[in-house]
């Protein structure tokens, strides 16, 4: 087997050192009965060629872009990744690392962390960042948990049902069996954001966070300031949670509007679809609620020189140190995916990622008023947006249907997931759509609602 | 700029290098006609400006993520015996088939019709370790190991649910892995823990006095954390299931167990898979790595949706199971892990995959020999994969596990894990995994041997290290007590 080295007289000479006569025989504390009687029942080793191969074909079954066109978003985004990205993560330095539990030989990866840090608060406008969770969704749910940890006494959690679907689903996995915790989700009002004299109802001192989607999941652009503000005043957390990155490149930040804890999914940063994963975790909040936070977190320090360097620090919040009582159970993040949203928000810097942003908000927009004005859809929300947009299409379903024979997903039909939504479709649109494609689109879709 | 110590060049911050108007990257030509942007966003609702961000070439990112990695020790470069982590070699054309454009351009909504390659590669993982582990049904959703603990406990809970009590409470040894104790709180249950035996292991007398009609599960990992088979452990999961309680068995470890035994059959009700340790997906520097769990008949109802479903015109995902615990994470879990671990299982084969335990036990062993006359085994018992020191040999002497972890470094090994399990006094954790050769495994004894005698001969040169290293040792308390976790503003 070429993954493993030994050979025969290997096996033999160390055998020879242990005094025993049979690789069998470093089992014996295995008790008899529950040895294996046979092999296990998979197929033989396969050379790399057949594993190629083989994996070649299952690939090829899924049809991709350019046969395939897409406007699908809702969690995960189609973005350009820069070679570069995929060229340094796969340096094997850091990909076969693992935790810089030694900082003194892993200050590649300890400085990269750090420098995600500082970015991802940048990007969220908030005092502190922590070394990334696994996704969007299960960071939600974390900062669900600490909400609650920094004011216990209140038990109930406002969602907005505007927020991604599979979010909120994460996060009643998360709190069920956390004693008295009480969800309940707050609707969306008619111009697609949250109506603020309706959270205002909902809001009592029983309270302890509002969470909504920054963009919400239709694509709409919340009043942060004036949620975070009602919020505050009802002596709540405001949480906001983003499934599109690329958004702060141009929108003002979380914190910025009043957010308290702000998380992310960073998939748009230079991280393939890869049917929904991995992505990463983007999380972070105001200094005062640093202790309660979850996750890892790099800080710098000196060496016995005085050299600059990092570490692992502020540990004592976590599982392996603090076990049940620790902020959080998570102990392998998605450091690697941090490492490529770092890369990719360097090379973008400054100026490129709200370019990047404009050009999605131009080509998104484009194709709202386009498909308004020649495909017969109708407008459903009229906040603004960013790069999602719903519109309604007399048999959405229907449609979907007969555009896929021409190799076109026009975007995600929304009644599988809001029932009251009957007959719309989310769709995104990314620097990645060229203007034919756009184009395409509208004129299928005109054609297949006439159909 | 000053020169590391190994003459590898420094790097300062990505922030400190660049120039104003710099720029690393270019947007494809603008193909819509003009817009007004300020109709399509109202100006009030954009930021002023990207505060702090580099403003770099594309060639200043890559010099600068080039010399980072080179700061990094890491499976590629050398030994890295981090125990309980189990760090083997990560295929290289694993790297290949994950990047294949129908896998990383794959959109998760897209149609069942249209993922069939995915949905049936996912299948087939599900059932190569359901047959690995001789479990009834797996879910690949949880995102790593501690994740599949956390979905592991959901499912116990739910099951006592349906049965009209959650119950409150989980047993679990001292040498647990602290996700396990964490994981078990997160789930609602007081942690109540059971003494390891002398002999390292847990014994089913001692289990037994714990166990109550308030004890929902025992966590367990077998082999566990100091690298013993349990060696009671049908005897442990009966006395739990006496009393309608049920077993998790944490699957970390399962490298030592592929083709020899089944947890399975050990009566273990749900178990995590790290795929990131037995099945060979690269670490990352802290994941992603992901971790499903297998179950028995009892708790399947219970597993994450969506699940997958065959029908006669292939496979789709259901969500239609009432009794799931719901959603632990996004989708369908890390995907591109999940492609890595198959293409693993693909390789390796059924031979070639308890080929591996057994040399990972071999190599496991043949350590553990070679340094037993310097270093003081913790326990006695034969160890699995992994064997365990403790700092009984050196303790009088000042020198410190730690100390001696730091010089490793100066012989160009990374470190084994350290000071854990916390049942060892000072533990030293080492797991060669079986992708290291003999010649390895010698020059890193003789690493260990030599330290032996320099703790003897001149200890002052322990507390120093390491030497060669870009930086020397870290002061970890400043850091804590004055955070600095970002780069200056501005």
């Amino acid at each position: 087997m070429r993954y493993i080295p030994h050979t025969d007289h290997d096996i033999a000479a160390m055998l020879a050192t242990l005094g025993v006569g049979s690789v069998d025989d470093l089992f014996a504390q295995v008790p008899e009965e529950l040895r294996a009687r046979a092999a296990i029942d998979l197929p033989p080793g396969k050379a790399e060629s057949e594993v190629r191969g083989h994996l070649t074909a299952l690939a090829e079954a899924n049809p991709v872009s350019p046969g395939m066109l897409t406007f699908l978003g809702g969690g995960v985004y189609s973005h350009f990744v820069p070679v570069v990205v995929d060229q340094i993560i796969q340096r094997a330095e850091f990909a076969t690392a693992y935790t810089p539990y030694q900082p003194e030989v892993s200050q590649g990866t300890l400085q990269a962390i750090f420098e995600f840090q500082s970015l991802v608060a940048d990007l969220l406008g908030l005092d502190v960042a922590n070394a990334s969770m696994y996704d969007g969704a299960s960071g939600t749910a974390e900062a669900v948990l600490m909400a609650r940890r920094i004011v216990p006494q209140r038990p109930t959690v406002l969602l907005a049902r505007s927020l991604h679907p599979q979010y909120r689903q994460v996060v009643r996995t998360y709190l069920d069996g956390v004693p008295g915790v009480r969800i309940i989700e707050l609707p969306w009002g008619a111009d697609g954001r949250i109506d603020a004299a309706v959270l205002e109802q909902s809001l009592d001192d029983s309270v302890s966070c509002i969470v909504v989607g920054y963009p919400n999941f239709f694509g709409v652009v919340e009043d942060v300031a004036r949620l975070s503000d009602t919020a505050h005043r009802g002596g709540a957390l405001l949480v906001t949670a983003t499934t599109e990155a690329i958004a702060f490149g141009l929108l003002k930040s979380p914190g910025e509007l009043g957010a308290d804890i702000a998380v992310a999914e960073g998939q748009s940063l230079g991280i393939p679809l890869s049917y929904g994963g991995p992505g990463v975790g983007l999380f972070a909040c105001r200094n005062r609620f640093l202790r309660n936070m979850p996750g890892r977190l790099v800080g710098e320090t000196v060496d016995h020189e005085g050299r600059r360097g990092f570490v692992l620090t502020l540990a004592t919040r976590e599982q392996h140190i603090r076990r049940e009582r620790a902020t959080s159970n998570i102990c392998t993040n998605h450091s690697l995916c941090a490492l490529a949203a770092t890369v990719f928000l360097c090379l973008m810097g400054k100026q490129g990622l709200r370019e990047l942003a404009e050009r999605n908000v131009k080509k998104s927009h484009y194709t709202r008023d386009l498909l308004l004005q020649t495909s017969g859809c109708r407008e459903r929300f009229t906040a603004p947006f960013f790069n999602e947009f719903v519109v309604a299409v007399p048999d959405a379903r229907g449609v979907g249907q007969r555009l896929k024979e021409q190799h076109i997903v026009a975007g995600l039909v929304l009644e599988e997931w809001y029932p009251e939504l009957k007959d719309c479709l989310l769709l995104c649109v990314t620097e990645m759509h060229t203007r034919a494609e756009i184009e395409r689109l509208a004129k299928e879709l005109r054609m297949k609602s006439e159909a | 700029m000053k020169n590391g110590k190994r003459g590898v060049l420094d790097e300062p911050l990505i922030c400190e290098r660049g120039s104003p108007g710099r720029v690393g990257y270019s947007l494809p030509a603008d193909d819509l006609p003009e817009r007004d942007l300020n109709q399509d966003l109202s100006p009030e609702l954009c930021r002023e400006t990207l505060d702090g961000f580099p403003q770099v070439s594309e060639g200043e990112v890559v010099r600068h993520f080039t010399r980072l990695s080179q700061w990094n020790l890491s499976a590629a470069t050398t030994l890295y015996p981090l125990g309980s982590c189990t760090m083997k070699y990560n295929p290289v054309v694993n790297e290949l088939v994950v990047r294949l454009p129908g896998f990383a351009q794959l959109h998760p909504l897209i149609p069942d019709d249209c993922a069939q390659g995915a949905l049936e590669l996912l299948a087939d993982l599900e059932h190569c370790l359901a047959e690995i582990s001789g479990m009834d049904a797996v879910s690949l959703q949880p995102a790593a190991g501690a994740q599949g603990e956390l979905t592991g406990m959901k499912l116990i809970r739910a099951y006592h649910q349906e049965r009209g009590h959650p119950r409150t409470k989980v047993l679990i040894p001292g040498s647990a892995h602290g996700t396990n104790p964490a994981s078990a709180a997160l789930c609602g249950y007081e942690v109540v823990e059971v003494p390891t035996g002398p002999d390292g292991m847990l014994a089913a007398a001692a289990v037994e006095q714990f166990v109550d009609a308030e004890v929902a599960a025992l966590m367990v990992t077998n082999p566990n954390t100091l690298g013993l088979f349990e060696r009671e452990i049908v005897q442990i999961t009966a006395a739990l299931h006496a009393h309608g309680a049920l077993v998790y068995l944490d699957g970390a470890n399962l490298n030592a167990l592929m083709g020899v035994a089944k947890p399975g059959h050990m009566g273990a009700d749900v178990i995590q898979f790290n795929l990131h340790k037995t099945f060979s997906t690269p670490h990352g520097g802290g994941g992603p790595g992901a971790g499903p769990v297998g179950v028995k008949k009892t708790l399947e109802p219970y597993l994450p949706v969506p699940r997958l479903v065959r029908e006669q015109e292939g496979w789709r995902w259901s969500e239609v199971f009432p009794r799931s615990i719901g959603k632990v994470r996004s989708f369908y879990g890390n995907f591109g892990i999940l492609v890595r671990a198959y293409a693993y299982i693909l390789a390796m084969g059924s031979d070639g995959l308890t080929h591996a335990t057994r040399m990972a036990v071999l190599n496991a062993n043949y350590l553990r020999k070679r340094l037993e006359p310097a270093y003081d085994l913790a326990y006695a018992t034969p160890c699995l994969h992994e064997c365990v020191f403790s700092d009984d040999s050196f303790h009088h002497t000042g020198v410190k596990t730690l100390d001696i972890a730091k010089r490793l470094l100066d012989y160009g090994f990374y470190a084994p894990t350290i000071y854990f399990p916390l049942v060892v006094s000072g533990a030293l954790m080492v797991e060669p995994t079986e992708t290291e050769s003999k010649e390895t495994l010698d020059e890193f004894a003789d690493a260990l041997l030599a330290i032996a005698q320099e703790i003897k001969d001149n200890p002052a040169v322990l507390r120093d290290a390491p030497l060669t290293t870009p930086v020397s040792r870290l002061d970890e308390t400043r850091a804590a007590r004055h955070p600095v976790l970002r780069w200056g503003r501005g």
